[in-house]
């Protein structure tokens, strides 16, 4: 295979891939060494990667190949598709960090649900991407092996958590990834690095296997770079586990059929409600003007708009940064040196041992939210914050409920900003943390929403523009709707891609 | 119910840690002990909001009753459970001593 | 601080009033754990009853265990509780190496049941109703060896071997609400309540109860009031409890300890104190937290539990025949006045002597065997009485031999003795030890003439009317018999030979 069409290959979506490994017209092992060879040319640069599994990868694409030259039918229609796993879930035969020192070199004994559904379908696993250590932070410079670059001007961030899963659809990597959405870790790097995001409803694809951030609000889902690629990758993953107890016993919806249908382009009778809580201040002047022209263009489909209050989404940031960092302070309490992982030795008893290793192996982010929902769950302070909080979260709950009275999806932009360049927020975290104000609400409530490439915008520091997402949001299990209306959008505008890094 | 919004003291942040089994740094205490002042005055806005009757939501998911039946279910063999370890003798993690007694 | 002199027992209770609380942790005998598919047999090689879930290992969930609850509701109302129509868990957090989330999943201010009673019966008759505040579910900790200390403590330990095998067993914590007004049968009362709920469980056949292997363990606390005073003391809590006996002793020792600290003029302090078996005394422990540094909050990874009524229902259809009941009930169809009736608890015997009594013996033979013969043996081996290597069944074979004639109850007794020595049953022994009654009169007739012809002035006596004289005849043939011959009949032949006798 030449260099050019291997470089071509990389460039397909992967339901274009599936299509041409399934005919056999390319075979899952070529498109698997395309990838490979993408990553080894560009990653140095970018660092979407924390490990990549070659061997494994280029076996379990042999297999595909293998089962469909016997005339075997694909195990999925996605089977022969290579993917890039979030460092965040277990894999039995990769190591797994979750982008800490504390997990360097871990190897699971076991497999998440999400990664043994994916080998179930035949999906290649590439590797592990990078991510904010334990999935805090929206710039994936909390990694404790160092940030990932955005493919789109690589002195900027790719958002974050999950900025290593979104980078490498961007670079062309990988045609399918998997990240995990706790207040936008999903749809926040996939609007800075202009692919498409899914934070699915809360129990609708299994947590077992993932490594808990905040356990009320992690969700995982599926990230490409087309809003049908997503669906597909959504129909893999998503359906009850007994083994995760907050997993949803319904059938998954059907999200791959309400892309194509979306794709046709006509959203007559769809009402798309505007919450005006998320579309006044606080954003950058090209996000807006690049919301209004998506907010036209549903128009010009059909979409009928409605504007819809939410007034308690400006305390959404405040709630979530409490019971966020109060289910981590508890979650991570189980790194201590005594089973697995980082153990720092000299220490004089296995307090002492314990205090040392999570100073060392935790990083500053993560050290600030543990002390902070320590603080929060507190007996002094409980009622005032978490408890609170935790009101305050039904009363987000209740305005969604009551804005999906009037319309069938929200919208709004996915971020206040464009991506922002490597080193600006770091030492800040208020000004980190309010990058998720738009995406925050989904996940306190557990609803459904995803990120969806709205173009360009420029700014001073950046006058070529650079990728903005529009956020859709819709009910509690109402996937489809939402994947409807985030076809028809895309399917009515350019395509817009990175620029090539190797030049 | 507004929160306390006096702030967070170093010595707070120092006992909070201790709590979380942190050995932090005197310059990470300074620093924590500020970037929390902050982040708290931030968060304490939840408390502006009149949520008297308003019921808390612990799970965004509205089940109950989700049980699984008494069945057993393959463990791990031991090599794989101590694979991970540390350290490890007899079959079993070994640690260093532990001071404190059981709870 | 040493502890001051300790005040007699009399006077401590003619000045101080004690307040009494105990809490019982119940190990079920569920098959798998809490929350995961783990086995919960005692005596598995180290670590090798764990699964991600039970070593808290990243990304692991739990799911509950449907006959944990099961059992929880039917102790709750066995004990006369509320079912709690909605009940959640919550995270108990606090780093121990013997815990592997380093948080206990157990339940807090929700526990699935609340406010029963369970009524005692002492020694004398009394009864005394105690308050149960709440039975709710949590899970058990690992296990820990230490190393290199001088007695295998914790104290001066080099270091420490950790099994997880117990961790995640099923436990239900029953906690009494404060019992005043036991003045000097404070300890008496203690030990009578644990020991009516070690019998209410066994009977609900939920938990082994076992205080010697851990299955059972009581935590007593305990505060005295000045006499009077009507203010409540300060209490401790006093953990290693593990044998009724040590129940009644811990609760003496720290009356007659508080009492003396309290007469220094000292305030009591609040605080855990570990009972020492071989000195009956109890010692401050060395904990970190205090209960208020717990941090409780509901467990996100769990969704509550809410019994349905029918369920509930159908769960006390379940309850068997409760202990007191029980005891009454046999106290009538056995006749046994209240003193015999509560031998026959203390010695442990009830069950005993009603199995044998369903394998067909006679209730005032049944009661015969254990209470006197087997209850000797059983204080010989200086094991428990159902601990004697015989079943209720092989005991009431052997009455029935009796009552056929096959035995004599020197012979029964023979028996006995070879089953207790593992020699079978009792057919098994009886044929190979050759115990069989002499029923052939043959063989019978000649060892009575060769005893007549070796005594002939003894039967000239017998002759003149002196009867009483038979007993050296008889004697005779029963050694010459070795002891098998039917004495009764012997004598009639005897005296049928020498007849006519005038009498």
């Amino acid at each position: 295979m030449s260099p050019e069409v291997s470089l071509e290959l990389t460039r397909l979506t992967a339901a274009e891939l599936a299509q041409k490994i399934h005919t056999r017209e390319v075979s899952a092992v070529e498109v698997c060494h395309a990838h490979l060879d993408r990553i080894a040319a560009v990653d140095g640069q970018v660092h979407a990667f924390l490990h990549v599994a070659r061997e494994a990868a280029l076996e379990s694409a042999a297999l595909v190949d293998d089962s469909l030259a016997v005339g075997t039918p694909p195990a999925s229609p996605l089977a022969g598709v290579p993917l890039a796993l979030k460092d965040v879930f277990t894999t039995i035969d990769m190591p797994t960090t979750a982008g800490s020192k504390i997990l360097e070199g871990w190897r699971p004994p076991y497999d998440a649900t999400v990664a043994s559904r994916l080998r179930a379908a035949g999906i290649t696993i590439l590797g592990k991407t990078n991510m904010d250590e334990f999935a805090m932070g929206s710039s994936t410079e909390h990694s404790a092996f160092g940030p990932t670059h955005n493919p789109w001007d690589l002195t900027r961030v790719p958002g974050g958590s999950g900025g290593g899963s979104a980078a490498a659809l961007a670079a062309f990597e990988a045609p399918l990834a998997i990240g995990t959405d706790t207040g936008g870790s999903i749809r926040q790097p996939a609007a800075f690095t202009g692919t498409v995001g899914v934070k699915p409803t809360y129990g609708g694809v299994s947590r077992y296997g993932l490594i808990a951030c905040a356990s009320s609000l992690d969700q995982a889902g599926p990230c490409a770079r087309t809003v049908l690629d997503a669906a597909m990758l959504h129909e893999v993953i998503a359906g009850h586990d007994p083994l995760d107890s907050t997993s949803i016993d319904v059938p998954v919806p059907s999200v791959v059929a309400a892309a194509r249908e979306g794709a046709r382009g006509d959203l007559s009778g769809m009402r798309v409600g505007i919450v005006r809580e998320l579309s006044g201040e606080g954003y950058q002047p090209g996000v807006r003007a690049s919301f209004e022209q998506a907010v036209a263009q549903l128009e010009k489909l059909g979409a009928e708009l409605v504007e819809v209050s939410c007034p308690h989404f400006e305390y959404g940031l405040a709630a979530y940064y409490l019971i966020m960092p109060s289910e981590v302070s508890s979650n991570l309490a189980r790194f201590d040196a005594m089973r697995y992982g980082l153990r720092v030795d000299g220490a004089r008893s296995a307090e002492d041992v314990m205090a040392a290793t999570r100073e060392a192996g935790f990083g500053a982010e993560v050290k600030r939210r543990i002390i902070l929902g320590t603080y929060a769950l507190s007996s002094g302070y409980y009622e005032a914050y978490y408890g609170q909080a935790q009101k305050v979260r039904t009363l987000i709950s209740r305005d969604f409920a009551a804005a999906f009275t009037h319309a069938d999806v929200l919208v709004s932009p996915a971020t206040p900003t464009t991506a922002f360049p490597i080193g600006d927020k770091v030492d800040d975290p208020l000004a980190m943390y309010l990058n998720d104000l738009a995406t925050i609400p989904t996940n306190l409530a557990g609803t459904a929403a995803l990120s969806v490439p709205s173009g360009l915008a420029a700014s001073d520091d950046s006058p070529n523009g650079l990728p903005v997402g529009l956020q859709i949001m819709a009910p509690a299990l109402g996937e489809a709707v939402m994947y409807r209306v985030a076809a028809a959008y895309e399917a009515s505008r350019p395509t817009t891609t990175a620029p090539e890094i190797l030049s | 119910m507004a929160a306390d919004t006096g702030g967070i003291t170093r010595d707070e942040v120092a006992h909070l840690a201790r709590l979380a089994r942190l050995a932090v740094t005197d310059a990470e205490l300074d620093m924590f002990a500020s970037q929390l002042d902050v982040i708290l005055g931030a968060v304490a806005r939840v408390g502006e909001v009149a949520a008297q009757d308003i019921p808390p939501t612990s799970h965004a998911v509205p089940l109950e009753n989700v049980f699984r039946p008494d069945e057993l279910r393959p463990s791990l063999s031991q090599e794989q459970v101590l694979a991970g370890a540390p350290a490890a003798e007899d079959g079993r993690f070994r640690v260093p001593r532990i001071l404190g007694e059981e709870q | 601080m040493s502890t001051p002199t300790l005040v007699a027992f009399d006077e401590v209770v003619e000045r101080f009033e004690p307040v009494l609380g105990l809490e019982v942790h119940v190990e079920l005998n569920t098959r798998t754990k809490m929350f995961c598919g783990c086995s919960t047999t005692f005596g598995g090689e180290p670590n090798t009853q764990v699964c991600p879930t039970c070593l808290g290992l990243p990304g692991s969930l739990p799911v509950v265990n449907r006959s944990a609850v099961e059992s929880a509701i039917r102790i709750g109302l066995a004990l006369n509780c509320q079912i709690a129509p909605w009940c959640r868990f919550a995270r108990k957090n606090y780093f121990y190496p013997d815990m592997p989330k380093n948080f206990q999943t157990s339940q807090y201010d929700e526990p699935i049941a609340y406010d029963g009673h369970l009524d005692v019966t002492l020694d004398d008759g009394t009864v005394v109703r105690v308050g149960i505040e709440r039975a709710h579910m949590e899970e058990d900790t690992g296990k820990s060896l230490h190393v290199g200390g001088a007695t295998g403590r914790i104290h001066g330990a080099e270091y420490s071997l950790l099994d997880y095998n117990r961790a995640g067993v099923p436990l239900i914590e029953i906690v009494t609400k404060m019992i005043p007004d036991t003045g000097a049968r404070a300890p008496e009362v203690a030990r009578a309540y644990v020991t009516a709920l070690r019998d209410l469980i066994k009977a609900l056949g939920v938990s082994d109860v076992r205080m010697d292997q851990g299955s059972m363990r009581c935590d007593v606390n305990l505060s005295l009031s000045p006499r009077g005073s009507g203010v409540l003391g300060t209490r401790t809590e006093t953990k290693n409890v593990n044998s009724l006996r040590s129940v009644e002793r811990a609760v003496r020792y720290e009356m007659a300890r508080q009492a003396a600290v309290l007469d220094t003029g000292e305030p009591i302090v609040q605080e855990t104190r570990h009972f020492e078996e071989q000195s009956g005394t109890t010692r401050a422990g060395r904990r970190k937290e205090t209960s208020e540094d717990y941090r409780y909050f509901p467990e996100p990874d769990l969704l509550p539990i809410a019994p349905p009524a029918e369920w509930v229902e159908e769960l006390r259809g379940t309850l068997p025949e409760l202990p007191w009941a029980r005891r009454a009930r046999l106290q009538t169809q056995w006749s046994l006045t209240d003193e015999e009736l509560r031998d026959l608890v203390n010695a442990g015997a009830l069950d005993l002597i009603e199995a044998t009594v369903a394998a067909g013996a006679p209730a005032d033979e049944a009661r015969s065997w254990w209470v006197s013969y087997l209850s000797q043996q059983a204080n010989t081996r200086e094991v428990a009485l159902d601990a004697l290597p015989i079943t209720p069944d092989a005991v009431a074979r052997v009455i029935a031999l009796v009552a056929a004639g096959e035995l004599t109850n020197n012979l029964a007794r023979q028996v006995v003795d070879g089953v207790l020595a593992g020699e079978g049953t009792p057919d098994e022994v009886i044929a190979s030890r050759g115990l069989a009654v002499v029923s052939d009169e043959g063989e019978l007739f000649a060892a009575i003439d060769a005893a007549l012809a070796a005594q002939p002035d003894v039967v000239a006596k017998i002759r003149s009317g002196k009867v009483a004289a038979a007993g050296a005849i008889v004697g005779a043939v029963m050694r010459a018999t070795g002891g098998k011959a039917d004495a009764k009949r012997v004598r009639e032949l005897v005296l049928e030979r020498c007849g006519p006798v005038r009498e």
